[in-house]
C-alpha cells in the first residue's frame, strides 16, 4: 500500500494543517446563515443578534427564567400612573471608542430607534413619547400610555445602547463598524466568510470575559456545521435536532439544550381575501377538528425525536404565563369527525402552505397522515421563505405552518398575530374581545392580573383557533468538550460571559 | 486578424446589454418581494414602504432597468439591500476567491484528465482504456454536493487532515489557503477532468491515425516521442478551448460547491442574493460573470484562430 515515507509525509502535513487552525486563541461559534446588517437599530434577523450580544450591552437583560435583570441599568421604578420609568444608570462605563456611556446616550439611542428611517425597533418602544435626562446617570422614559411588555422589550434589541459620536459620525452606515459598550469590538467583517469580534479592555463587566477573540462563521448547511465542530473548526454552534445522536455519541463534543420561547402553529386564514371563505376559514368547527386530529407529542417524537415541547397556547407549558386550565387536548378522531359533520364539510380539501425545509414539510407530512383520519384532504403546497411572506401578507393561503421565534413578554407572542389590523395578523383574525384583553394586559404589571386578561384572549382564541399551535421549539447547541461556561437562554442568544477554552 | 478580432468584440456590448436585461426582466418573475423578504419575521408596513421607496422597488421596471444602467455605467452596482454594502466591493471580495478556486479546479482536472486521456488512447481498447473511460464517467455522475460531504467527513471528521470548511486568503497564510480550497477544487476539478479526458482521448486517437505521425513513427521515432511531441500538440487544440470554457463557467460560481465547503465566492453570494431577492447583488455579479465568461469565450476564438486561419474568415 503506502511506504512507510508516504505515510509520515501525510501525517506532517496534516498535523502542520491542523496546528495552523488551531493556533490562534480564539472562540470559533457556527452561524445558520450570514447575519444582515450590524445595526442594532436596523438589523432584522435572529443570527444579527447573536453577533450583537457580544457588541453591545443593553439596558436590560433576561435571566434563565425570563425575569428581566438589570445590564446597564443599575434599577428602575415605575412612575405611579405607569406612564414613566425612570433608569438609574450603571457608571464607569465606556463604549468602544472611549466615550462615556451616560443618560445622553440612552436618549440619543433611544430617539434613534425610534426615528430612523427603517427602524425595526421602533414598534417594539413606540409607547415611549419622550426620554428625559435627569441627570448623567438618570435616564425617565415618558410613556403615552402604560405599557407593561416595555422592560421585555429594554431587554431586547430595542435596549441596546450605542456611541452616539460614532452613529452621528457613521449615520446609515454605522452597521459597517458598530461602536457599543458591550464586552468585544467590532474588528472585520468579511459577507459570507466571517464576523471577528475582540475582548474590549475596557469594558465594565471584564471578569467575566476569559476569551480573547470570537470568530462567527455563517455556515448554512446543518452537516457541515456539525462535521467543521467535530473536526475542530469550530467551537460552539446551534445543531439541528436529526444530528443529536451523533452529538451525544461523540466524546469530544458536549450538549447543551433550553426551551425556547417561540412557537410554530397552523395559521389560518379566516379573513383575509377568498381563500377564508373556504371551509376552514369559514367555520371554527372545521378548525376544532383539524385540532382533534393531530397528535402533538407523536408529532414531536416522529419529527423532533421527542425533543420540542408540544403546546397549544402561544406561550410553552414551562412559561410562567401559560394557562394550566386550558392544557393540551388530546387527539379525538370521533369528535373531530362529528365536528365536520356538523359543519356540513365531512371531507375538507385543505391546500397547507409550508416554508420549503425539510424539518418543516415533515411536519406537515405527518399532520396530513394525521388528518387523513378524520377525513381531511390535506395538500402541501412548499414555498421557499421570501415567497411565502409574500403569500402569507396578500392573504394567498388557507392554512400556513409557520414559526415565531418568539419575544420575551407573552404579549410579543401574541398581540400583534391576531389583534384586529395588526400587520403581522395574516389571516386577519379580528375579535373586539380579545383586542380589549391584550390592550388590557399592556395596562397592568403583575403577572397575575395580566394572567386575568390572558384568560379571557385563551377563551376565545383556543375556540376560535386563527392559529393552531403545535409545539415549542428547543435551541439546541453543540460545543467542543474544551468549551466551558456555556449556558443557553431562552432567547438563543450566545452570551460571551463566562466562555473559557481549556 | 484584427477584423475578427474587432467583429467578436462588437458582439460583446450587445451580449452583455441582453444578459442584463433578461436577468432584470426574470427576477421580476420571481415570486416574493424584496422588501418583505428583507422585514422578516416583523414586517412593520412602515419599514417595508421606507424600503420600497429607498430601493425604487414600486418603480415601473423600465425606470428602474435605467436607474441601474445609469449606475452601472458611473461604475456604481447598487447596493446590497441586506448587508448594505456596494454590490461592486462585494463583487471585488468574491472574484479572487472564485477565481482561486477556479484555477485551482482546472489544474486538477488537467492534471487528472490529460494521463488518463493520453492512456486511454494510446491504449485504445485495452484494459487501461476502459478502466479510464470508467472513472471518467464516475467523476462526470457523482454529485457534487454529494463528493463534497463524503470528503469532509474522511478528510476532516474522520482523519483530521483537512479544515471542513470556510476560506483562509493566500495573503494570510498560503498552506491555509490551499488546506481550505483544496477539498472543493477537487470536486469541480474531478468533474471536469472526466469531460477532459474524454476530449484527450478521441483528440489523440484521430490525430494517431493521421498521415504525419505515420511517417514520424516510419522515421522510426519512438512511441514515447511520437505521441507526445507530435501527436498530442495538435490532439491539445480542443482541449485547452475545453478548458478555458470550462474555466469561464467555474467563475459565474460553483454554486452546490461553495456552498456546501462554506467558500465566500460568486457561488455562494449569488444563492444567498437570490433567496434574500437582494437584486442589486444577482444582477452585479451575473453581469460580472458575463462578461468573464464572454471574454474568455473570446480568448478561446483568438486560440483557435491563431491555430486555425481558416475560422478568421
Amino acid at each position: 500500500m503506502f511506504s512507510r515515507r508516504t505515510l509520515i509525509a501525510v501525517s506532517l502535513v496534516g498535523s502542520m494543517l491542523i496546528a495552523g487552525s488551531a493556533a490562534a486563541q480564539t472562540l470559533r461559534i457556527g452561524l445558520a446563515e450570514d447575519p444582515d446588517v450590524l445595526d442594532p437599530t436596523l438589523s432584522r434577523t435572529f443570527v444579527s443578534g447573536i453577533v450583537r450580544t457580544a457588541l453591545c450591552d443593553k439596558l436590560f437583560d433576561i435571566g434563565l427564567e425570563l425575569e428581566i435583570v438589570p445590564q446597564l441599568a443599575t434599577k428602575w421604578e415605575w412612575t405611579a400612573d405607569k406612564q414613566g420609568l425612570v433608569i438609574s444608570l450603571r457608571s464607569n462605563v465606556k463604549f468602544h471608542d472611549g466615550e462615556p456611556f451616560d443618560a445622553a446616550a440612552v436618549k440619543y439611542s433611544i430617539e434613534r430607534h425610534l426615528t430612523m428611517p427603517g427602524s425595526t425597533r421602533k414598534r417594539d418602544i413606540s409607547a415611549i413619547s419622550g426620554v428625559e435626562i435627569i441627570d448623567d446617570h438618570t435616564a425617565k422614559l415618558q410613556l403615552s400610555a402604560a405599557f407593561a411588555p416595555l422592560l421585555a422589550q429594554l431587554a431586547g434589541p430595542a435596549g441596546t445602547i450605542i456611541s452616539p459620536k460614532a452613529a452621528r459620525a457613521a449615520g446609515e452606515n454605522f452597521g459597517s463598524h458598530p461602536v457599543c459598550a458591550g464586552p468585544f469590538k467590532f474588528v472585520e467583517r468579511v459577507a459570507q466568510d466571517r464576523i471577528v469580534v475582540e475582548r474590549f479592555a475596557d469594558y465594565w463587566d471584564n471578569d467575566k470575559i476569559k476569551i480573547d477573540r470570537i470568530v462567527y462563521l455563517p455556515i448554512p448547511d446543518s452537516t457541515v456545521r456539525l462535521a467543521n465542530l467535530q473536526s475542530g473548526g469550530l467551537d460552539l454552534t446551534q445543531v439541528a435536532a436529526t444530528d443529536l445522536d451523533t452529538v451525544r455519541k461523540d466524546p469530544g463534543l458536549k450538549l447543551a439544550a433550553v426551551n425556547g420561547i417561540g412557537y410554530s402553529g397552523i395559521s389560518i386564514n379566516v379573513a383575509n381575501g377568498e381563500r377564508s371563505t373556504l371551509p376552514l376559514g369559514r367555520d371554527a368547527r372545521v378548525r376544532q377538528a383539524l385540532e382533534l386530529s393531530i397528535d402533538r407529542e407523536a408529532l414531536n417524537q416522529v419529527v423532533f425525536n421527542g425533543e420540542n415541547q408540544p403546546g397549544n397556547q402561544w406561550v410553552s407549558p414551562t412559561n410562567p404565563y401559560y394557562l394550566k386550565e386550558f392544557p393540551i387536548p388530546a387527539r379525538d378522531v370521533a369528535t373531530a369527525k362529528a365536528l365536520l359533520a356538523a359543519a356540513s364539510a365531512p371531507n375538507p380539501v385543505i391546500t397547507m402552505t409550508a416554508t420549503n425545509n425539510p424539518v418543516v414539510l415533515q411536519t406537515a407530512q405527518v399532520i396530513q397522515a394525521m388528518a387523513k383520519e378524520s377525513g381531511f384532504d390535506i395538500r402541501i403546497q412548499a414555498a421557499e421563505f421570501a415567497s411565502a411572506l409574500q403569500l402569507a401578507a396578500k392573504g394567498d393561503f388557507e392554512a400556513f405552518l409557520l414559526g415565531w421565534t418568539g419575544r420575551i413578554d407573552p404579549d410579543g407572542n401574541i398581540y400583534n398575530l391576531v389583534t384586529c389590523n395588526s400587520p403581522f395578523n395574516d389571516g386577519h383574525y379580528c375579535n373586539p374581545e380579545v383586542d380589549r384583553e391584550l390592550d388590557a394586559a399592556r395596562m397592568v404589571d403583575a403577572r397575575a392580573e395580566r394572567l386575568v386578561h390572558y384568560r379571557i384572549v385563551a377563551e376565545h382564541i383556543l375556540k376560535d383557533l386563527p392559529i393552531v399551535y403545535l409545539y415549542h421549539g428547543k435551541w439546541l447547541y453543540a460545543a467542543s468538550a474544551r468549551l466551558s461556561g456555556f449556558v443557553p437562554y431562552p432567547d438563543g442568544l450566545i452570551r460571551p460571559q463566562g466562555l473559557q477554552m481549556k | 486578424m484584427a477584423t475578427f478580432l474587432l467583429r467578436r468584440l462588437a458582439l460583446v456590448l450587445p451580449t452583455l446589454f441582453f444578459v442584463s436585461v433578461l436577468v432584470f426582466g426574470l427576477q421580476q418573475l420571481l415570486p416574493g418581494d424584496a422588501a418583505l423578504a428583507l422585514a422578516g419575521e416583523e414586517r412593520d408596513p412602515a419599514v417595508v414602504a421606507f424600503l420600497r421607496q429607498k430601493y425604487h422597488l414600486d418603480d415601473p421596471l423600465p425606470t428602474r432597468y435605467l436607474l441601474w444602467v445609469k449606475g452601472v455605467l458611473a461604475g456604481d452596482l447598487g447596493e446590497s439591500i441586506r448587508i448594505k454594502r456596494p454590490v461592486r466591493d462585494l463583487v471585488l471580495e468574491k472574484l479572487p476567491v472564485t477565481a482561486e478556486l477556479a484555477a485551482l479546479a482546472i489544474v486538477i482536472a488537467l492534471s487528472i484528465g490529460l494521463p488518463m486521456g493520453i492512456l486511454a488512447a494510446v491504449k485504445n481498447d485495452s484494459a487501461v482504456d476502459y478502466a479510464a473511460t470508467m472513472v471518467a464517467l464516475w467523476g462526470r455522475s457523482i454529485p457534487n454536493f454529494w463528493l463534497g460531504i463524503l470528503l469532509i467527513l474522511l478528510f476532516s471528521v474522520e482523519w483530521g487532515l483537512l479544515p471542513a470548511s470556510g476560506f483562509v486568503s493566500p495573503a494570510e497564510s498560503l498552506s491555509r489557503n490551499l488546506a481550505t480550497l483544496i477539498m472543493p477544487a477537487f470536486v469541480l476539478g474531478n468533474a471536469i477532468a472526466a469531460v477532459m479526458m474524454r476530449h484527450t482521448r478521441s483528440a489523440l486517437l484521430e490525430v494517431l491515425s493521421s498521415d504525419y505521425v505515420r511517417t514520424a513513427r516510419a522515421k522510426g521515432l519512438s512511441e514515447t516521442r511520437v505521441v507526445l511531441h507530435h501527436a498530442l500538440r495538435n490532439a491539445l487544440v480542443p482541449v485547452i478551448t475545453l478548458g478555458a470554457l470550462e474555466f469561464g463557467e467555474l467563475l459565474s460560481g460553483a454554486v452546490l460547491t461553495e456552498q456546501v465547503f462554506t467558500i465566500p465566492g460568486f457561488g455562494k453570494l449569488i444563492v444567498d442574493a437570490v433567496f434574500n431577492r437582494d437584486y442589486a447583488v444577482v444582477q452585479g455579479v451575473v453581469l460580472c460573470t458575463a462578461l468573464a465568461f464572454i471574454l474568455l469565450n473570446l480568448l478561446a476564438d483568438v486560440a483557435y484562430a491563431l491555430v486555425n486561419p481558416r475560422l478568421r474568415g
